[in-house]
């Protein structure tokens, strides 16, 4: 079990800078965020896309904001726990016991969602003959490509991931690529591949078709596809890959006795507290009156929510505001020099 | 001020006078209309303000621009009526515009 002053849900820009200043102010803290990687929204969403209200920053990408938030939090050394959703949050005395969903435990008196709107879950295939399969035949990731040799594989989708996964595994599976339109949005050197792979016969290209059924036993067997004609396909297939990107799900925060009002979380605007004390929500996904959803309002909600974090933290201590500018205590904890 | 019409899918029909310049989203959410969740708050990044379009509107609005159909490879059951509602500006032109919200965003 982990112990730690405060625990942050979510490494997108809220939760990095709030992390800075709870750091800032001498409290420990540690990450959990359910993507892969450090940036939310900004890394999974529009890393390449300018944004044009940071203070003081006239334009930036996603990914370069989150890039400066990493190196301002850099001297903290923070301990960031990446690919795991927070699944449980319970009350244990005066402290909150968190859960992971790969059974990580931590023990804190605070814990700050900062969950933007919620976790990144891969978005499914609609009919539900699909779950029956899931993770058995159809996948919406690669974990291990080997499964896939020798064996017929239905691809779908039209970005990168699809293209790139079609392109790999034709070199040894017999590959189909499903796309509801002509048109595919992967890098073009990806799209040339793909057609010159279908124009020889290593991929199977079938534009204009959705997915409609999926039909076997305890192993799948085939694929039911549409075309926006109306014409139906029936297709052998051992697997099925969807990539359909990522969709934001509030997921188990749900479930934690917190007041929620159309996916966001109620907080009040002294701590950024929600209705249970000692959980905290800044960012996107808390709600108060005039709530804006700008990273700027974030940091804010964040440096709010730090400070209250230390009450419940340093009980026996009273918590002194400093500047950075002129805090040696604060210039020590950032590793600067003071003069 | 200009009439949108939702059709929601429990097939309640939903009339709302959505001011001009604000997106068929907006007007959505503002009046509390189920069905589009918008989590991207009309950024073009999240696909789940989809509707579909009645069909004898679909030709009297403005195209859709790349971004809005690659965003439209993400969204539950796509068809070629299929738009992102964030991406239509409301105007005198679309008044009476019918729009039909999925039976789910994800």
């Amino acid at each position: 079990m982990i112990k730690t002053d405060a625990l942050i849900i979510g490494a997108g820009p809220t939760g990095l800078f709030t992390a800075h200043q709870l750091k800032l102010i001498g409290l420990d803290c540690e990450i959990v965020d359910n993507l892969d990687k450090i940036g939310g929204q900004c890394i999974e969403l529009y890393p390449d896309k300018p944004i044009y209200d940071i203070p003081a920053v006239p334009e930036c990408t996603g990914e370069e904001l989150t890039n400066n938030l990493i190196n301002q939090i850099k001297p903290f050394n923070i301990k960031t726990h990446l690919g795991e959703r927070v699944d449980e949050v319970k009350k244990d005395g005066e402290h909150w016991f968190v859960k992971t969903n790969l059974g990580k435990t931590f023990l804190t008196p605070n814990v700050i969602i900062a969950g933007g709107v919620g976790s990144f879950e891969p978005r499914k295939f609609s009919p539900k003959e699909c779950e029956k399969y899931e993770n058995k035949s159809i996948f919406y990731s690669v974990k291990d490509k080997t499964i896939f040799e020798g064996k017929t594989v239905s691809i779908f989708g039209g970005g990168d991931s699809a293209l790139d996964w079609a392109v790999e595994l034709s070199k040894s599976s017999k590959v189909n690529l499903i796309h509801r339109r002509d048109d595919f949005r992967g890098a073009q050197a990806t799209v040339d591949k793909v057609h010159e792979l279908a124009k020889s016969g290593k991929i199977n290209l079938y534009t204009k078709y959705q997915l409609t059924n999926v039909h076997g036993g305890d192993n799948l067997e085939s694929i039911e596809i549409k075309h926006d004609s109306e014409e139906v396909k029936t297709i052998k297939t051992d697997f099925i890959l969807g990539f359909f990107g990522l969709i934001m799900q509030l997921g188990p925060i749900a479930d934690w006795g917190l007041s929620i009002d159309k996916k966001t979380v109620t907080v009040d605007t002294e701590k950024f507290e929600t209705n249970q004390k000692g959980i905290y929500a800044v960012g996107d996904i808390c709600s108060y009156p005039g709530k804006l959803k700008l990273i700027l309002s974030g940091f804010h909600e964040g440096a709010l929510a730090a400070r209250a974090c230390f009450k419940l933290a340093r009980p026996n201590e009273k918590y002194r505001f400093e500047f950075t500018t002129s805090s040696k205590t604060i210039k020590d904890r950032l590793g600067v020099k003071s003069d | 001020m200009t009439k949108i019409i939702y059709n929601t899918h429990d097939n309640k029909t939903h009339t709302i006078d959505v001011q001009n310049g604000l997106t068929v989203m907006e007007g959505a959410v503002q009046n509390d209309i189920p069905g589009i969740d918008a989590d991207c708050g009309g950024g073009m990044a999240c696909a789940t303000c989809h509707v579909y379009v009645d069909e004898n509107w679909v030709e009297k609005l403005p195209q859709k621009d790349d971004g809005e159909e690659d965003m439209l490879d993400m969204a539950f059951e796509p068809k070629k009526n299929s738009r992102l509602s964030c991406q239509i500006i409301v105007s005198d032109e679309l008044d009476g515009l019918v729009v039909n919200i999925p039976s789910k965003q994800s």
